[in-house]
């Protein structure tokens, strides 16, 4: 039986063909991965499916009925549930309160059932072996148990269709077992499950069959057995991806970054950093793994000098830089690009001199100086590839990677000494994600210091020299990359390291 | 660009003709009339401009705030602290010459602006309060104190204004240059005020300090990580607006009636926010859209014996409604026509 | 002096100056809960006042005067719902441009009707309305439905389905459209909620003088706002807000019987709301989607 059927979908978004006529097939029962890199329309498909965009064109079977999806309480109404990227959960209402939203049991005049409601999910906890406290507040959850409560969300309302989209860049190495576990015993009661990913190991590891998309179209559907990672990568990028150089050379012993005894609180007046000491050579790429929470942003922050720790000091460049006027320039790739790194609105030129308009070379006495401003604007848009090189033009008509590259434009050509990317490659793909890489790495050779902050392990393993693990605000792990592993940093990372 | 508020502006041509049509006038009537009496004679003209200049401060206070992202419902405010004060001082200093005279009474009206800007910026800047009811709040704080001190101290009794200011401080009315403008207040104030709006725009555009006031209003997340201080950005915005606003009343005083009078402003602060949003901001067209509003105020006189005057309140309301609507449905189509990036595909 | 505060005139004037702060208050915990900023509150009670005077004065029945009131500010809420959530724009210029056209309509229909664009003629207010007959603070229905309407809409805010969609589209609109909640109509109908309580309050501020005049709100409708910040977006605290500032309030009316500084005491009420919500917004949070259009494809 085919569990969904969805025929020559066609999607646009503007002049952007997100979807092109693209058929899609999963059987019921299986776990089917739907894979591809940033952009090639995976989300939009799934997004079409559970009734939150319209197709164009194109028709949709469920369980071999043709249907029409308007509205997510369609979706809902036919047994489809997703869990987003973006966990849609909200956070200062309870567990109980976020998985009843929309199907709240009720009493006369619309007073909800709490009673009933806790009954029934407890039925559901017991059944799928999952154990969560239904009265705490989703604020005060960690990532992997907001997930299980995203699940849960979907089997409360019956789910038999459940679509996962990129459930495992926030998790551990340990939560992502204890993720594919879950869903291998939904499987066995009947579930049939899409997984959105580009993390290709994972869809080796758990998938029964698998579709490749690139650029709106599907490229291959066959079961995982009869394909592999390079075939799959092959079909995502549509080219053989000149490997990374391996680093080279050794990091100077001369300190580019020293921090001692940081201790600092996050925006809630809570603890977020605790005594943390560390130090980056020059030419030495330093990278921090840590679960979402950890204090990696706080770390981050105080470095770059937007948050002011409460203790210790910082040094660059052997200048004691923890009073803020002294701050020596710093190039810094923010994690959230569009929130943080640009304004969106202003032109590519005005968003080069965010955080330099106070720079001599780009002004006189008063005034801007608009032609040393429109050269260095020119300059910089062509050497880092920035399309189109229009300093004219709004930075938000641009693509996710083209704004990436403004922001790298603007922070490497920066006088400075000490380079903090955070989550550098977000949401980026692989050209994009390529030829950051390859500019880190530039960097280090060129004696840069660099703290790399990720999500992404393979990330970190590949560009950095030593690795260490935050958990709870404080430095946990500090290795040399090639003594370590991804199992041990996922321990760390976890808490869960026998010491 | 000009497309929204050319619509606004059309659209509530319709709106006030709906009106007239509703109390049973002609509305082609009413509107010849209106149009001729205002902009048919110089006396007219010169009416209007008299009416736009203390408009170009008020929108001016509204639209440097907006850029910040900032809301001043405050101008009214600030307006009356900084004309209350220019008036004093032009009266109490009757000695001193014009060139020393004329300055001091604006830097005091701008004084009085700022400061009373400062106070609910400084609220918001340091405790995240509010700017808009604080804002209102010093509105009618203002009206309290000025008129104590008008009944009680500093008044000519038996009248709700300041004494005469002294004739060094005057501004020349334009009729002493242009006879044709014979009758109509119209004063050099006016081209001061011109002078005000080009500056603001330099400084917005042109200067580092006006860039870090247009990032803050656009994205304040990234004026952060740009090191931009927010805090001192809020105060810093709230004075200069204030500062317009305080010097909105050199109109009335140096200008034409010479002294300060209690209501002189007849709501100014509050059309200087329909000024800055149908110019969208920016200072060059609040020139335009103060003259735009100006006519409708005097416009709106020319009428009274037909239609309440009231009716200019009501279309400048419309004007405001229209255009946040109109730049959020054109903007919108406009982005629709364009290729936007959904954020995961 | 102090003999004079504790009389039951004295808190009776309280609870009677709190009504048009609470009614506002009320309806705009409502209206923010799902997300709409409602700057408007302070021009609806001027209409809701204006429609309410002239429908007791054409019928000479106050109980049609509040109807028209109510109505008049429903209608009104309903077009700052239909700019900010149907067409998206600016929530809080929205409801400036209301109070602009609110001041600007009223005088010029009192024109038309009354011949003078400040005053209306005298209406019969509520007098005759007691239900409670000679107990001083009861007597007033008004005072007595401001009660019953907190501790109502407190329970229907989080025991009800109603309550719950509408807190979870003023928190995180997107997830509770993942759910199949339309946002739309949830927040259509916070606002207009927020329009008919504040018409309640009009009708009240009418029905107090026994007319209506230009301005005569006041300055409550916003003062309303804080006292919803302060009461931290539940009906019951902005209620108990309210009654302290009908409590500062009266006392200012106190003092100015015997003092020359009459203007300053006026402003009592204003620099109140100053004070307070600075040293309230520390702990204060509104819920997070308030003020911000929901924009489909922005998640």
């Amino acid at each position: 039986m085919v569990a969904v059927e969805m025929q020559h979908i066609t999607k646009h978004f503007g002049h952007v063909l997100a979807n092109h006529d693209v058929d899609f097939h999963v059987s019921e029962g299986e776990i089917h991965a739907l894979v591809g890199e940033n952009g090639a329309g995976k989300s939009t498909l799934m997004h079409i499916l559970y009734g939150l965009y319209q197709p164009d064109s194109g028709s949709i079977a469920i369980r071999e009925h043709s249907v029409s999806i308007p509205s997510p309480s369609q979706a809902i109404g036919l047994g489809i549930g997703m869990v987003h990227q973006h966990f849609m959960l909200i956070p200062p209402l309870t567990v109980l309160e976020n998985i009843i939203l929309g199907n709240e049991p009720v009493t006369g005049v619309g007073i909800l059932d709490l009673a009933h409601a806790e009954e029934q999910i407890k039925t559901l906890l017991e059944r799928y072996h999952v154990d969560v406290d239904l009265h705490a507040r989703i604020e005060t959850l960690s990532v992997g148990i907001q997930q299980r409560v995203e699940i849960l969300k979907l089997l409360y309302r019956n789910a038999n269709i459940l679509i996962l989209d990129e459930p495992t860049p926030v998790l551990t190495p340990q939560e992502t077992d204890a993720l594919f576990e879950t869903l291998h015993g939904l499987q066995a009661q009947g579930k049939t499950i899409i997984l959105i990913t580009h993390k290709l190991h994972e869809v080796m590891a758990i998938s029964n069959s698998v579709t490749v998309m690139r650029r709106g179209k599907v490229i291959a559907t066959c079961p995982t057995t009869q394909t592999s990672h390079t075939e799959l990568s092959r079909q995502m990028v549509g080219h053989e991806l000149a490997l990374l150089p391996p680093l080279s050379g050794e990091p100077s012993h001369e300190p580019g970054l020293v921090l001692e005894g940081i201790s600092a609180l996050n925006d809630r007046h809570l603890p977020a950093l605790r005594d943390v000491s560390l130090s980056i050579a020059k030419g030495e790429i330093l990278g921090i793994a840590a679960v979402e929470g950890n204090g990696q942003s706080e770390l981050v922050e105080v470095i770059t000098g937007i948050r002011k720790p409460t203790e210790g000091r910082i040094i660059i460049d052997g200048i004691n830089a923890s009073s803020a006027d002294q701050m020596p320039p710093i190039s810094h790739i923010p994690e959230d690009r569009q929130k943080r790194g640009l304004v969106l609105d202003f032109t590519l030129k005005e968003n080069l001199l965010l955080g330099r308009q106070h720079e001599n070379a780009f002004h006189g006495m008063l005034l801007f100086h608009d032609r040393s401003v429109e050269k260095f604007a020119e300059t910089t848009l062509r050497t880092f590839d920035v399309r189109p090189p229009d300093s004219r033009r709004r930075c938000r008509n641009l693509s996710g990677g083209n704004q990436q590259k403004v922001v790298i434009g603007r922070e490497m050509t920066k006088d400075s000494h000490l380079i903090v990317a955070a989550h550098p490659t977000r949401g980026l793909d692989i050209g994009a994600i390529d030829f950051v890489h390859r500019t880190l790495l530039k960097e280090r050779s060129r004696g840069k210091s660099i703290l790399l902050v990720s999500s992404d392990l393979d990330e970190l393993m590949t560009l950095s020299d030593r690795i260490e693990v935050m958990f709870g605000g404080r430095i946990v792990l500090t290795r040399k990359t090639r003594e370590t592993t991804l199992r041990e940093l996922g321990q760390y990372m976890t808490g869960t390291a026998s010491s | 660009m000009l497309v929204g508020p050319l619509i606004a502006l059309l659209l509530s041509v319709v709106a006030g003709g709906i009106f007239i049509l509703s109390i049973g006038q002609n509305p082609i009537e009413v509107y010849t009339r209106f149009i001729g009496d205002s902009l048919g004679n110089a006396y007219g003209i010169g009416q209007i401009l008299f009416k736009a200049t203390p408009l170009m401060f008020t929108g001016l206070a509204a639209a440097i705030c907006f850029k910040a992202n900032l809301f001043n419902i405050g101008a009214e405010g600030q307006m009356t602290i900084g004309a209350f004060l220019t008036g004093l001082v032009g009266s109490y200093f009757q000695g001193l010459p014009g060139w020393i005279l004329l300055p001091a009474s604006l830097v005091a009206g701008m004084a009085g602006g700022a400061a009373w800007g400062i106070i609910p910026g400084y609220l918001k800047a340091r405790f995240g309060a509010h700017e808009v009811i604080n804002t209102i709040m010093m509105n009618f704080i203002a009206m309290g104190v000025v008129s104590y001190f008008i009944t009680n101290i500093v008044g000519v009794p038996a009248t709700v204004h300041t004494p005469e200011i002294s004739p060094s401080t005057t501004l020349a009315r334009l009729e002493s240059f242009f006879p044709v403008f014979h009758g109509s207040p119209v004063n050099l104030s006016f081209f001061i005020a011109v002078v005000i709006c080009l500056g603001a725009y330099i400084f917005l555009t042109r200067t580092p300090r006006g860039y870090e006031i247009r990032a803050l209003g656009l994205n304040a997340p990234a004026a952060e990580y740009a090191r931009i201080p927010i805090r001192k950005n809020i105060i810093i915005t709230f004075a200069l607006a204030g500062a317009c606003a305080g010097l909105g009343g050199m109109n009335f005083i140096l200008g034409y009636k010479h002294y300060f009078e209690l209501g002189f402003s007849e709501g100014s602060g509050f059309i200087g926010i329909a000024v800055a949003l149908l110019a969208r901001n920016n200072p060059i067209g609040i020139i335009v859209t103060s003259l735009f509003f100006g006519m409708l105020e005097y416009g709106s006189l020319t009428i009274n014996t037909i239609v309440p005057k009231e009716l200019s309140n009501i279309l400048q309301a419309i004007v405001i409604l229209l255009m946040i609507t109109l730049t959020k449905v054109l903007g919108g189509w406009i982005e629709r026509k364009r290729s936007p990036e959904p954020t995961n595909a | 002096m102090l003999n004079s505060l504790l009389t039951v005139a004295f808190l009776s004037q309280c609870l009677r100056i709190s009504v048009p702060y609470a009614f506002p208050a009320l309806g705009a915990t409502f209206s923010e809960r799902g997300g709409v900023v409602n700057i408007a509150l302070e021009g609806i009670l001027l209409i809701s006042a204006f429609a309410a005077t002239v429908g007791t004065y054409f019928t000479g029945s106050p109980l049609f005067g509040v109807v028209c009131g109510i109505a008049a500010g429903g209608l009104t809420a309903f077009l700052h719902g239909l700019i900010t959530i149907t067409l998206k724009a600016d929530q809080i210029v929205s409801g400036i441009g209301i109070n602009l056209l609110a001041v600007g309509l009223t005088k010029f229909c009192c024109q038309l009707i009354f011949n003078s664009s400040s005053n209306s003629d005298r209406i019969a207010g509520i007098d005759q309305w007691s239900f409670f007959g000679s107990i001083p603070i009861l007597d007033n229905p008004f005072v007595i439905l401001i009660f019953i309407l907190a501790i109502v809409m407190q329970f229907v805010l989080f025991k009800t389905r109603f309550g719950l969609r509408l807190r979870s589209v003023g928190e995180f609109p997107a997830a509770a459209e993942s759910l199949g909640v339309n946002i739309s109509r949830m927040r259509h109908a916070g606002v207009v909620i927020s329009g008919v309580m504040t018409g309640i309050g009009g009708a009240w501020l009418a029905f107090n003088q026994h007319s209506f005049t230009d301005g005569m709100s006041a300055g409550r409708g916003f003062i309303a706002l804080a006292a919803m910040i302060i009461g931290k977006w539940n009906p019951l605290g902005a209620l108990a807000a309210c009654l302290l500032f009908g409590i500062a309030e009266s006392l200012s009316i106190q003092l100015q019987s015997t003092s020359q500084y009459i203007q300053f005491i006026q402003l009592i009420p204003y620099v109140v709301t100053m004070i307070v919500l600075a040293g309230f917004i520390g702990r204060a949070v509104p819920p997070a989607a308030d003020g911000i259009p929901y924009e489909k494809d922005a998640a």
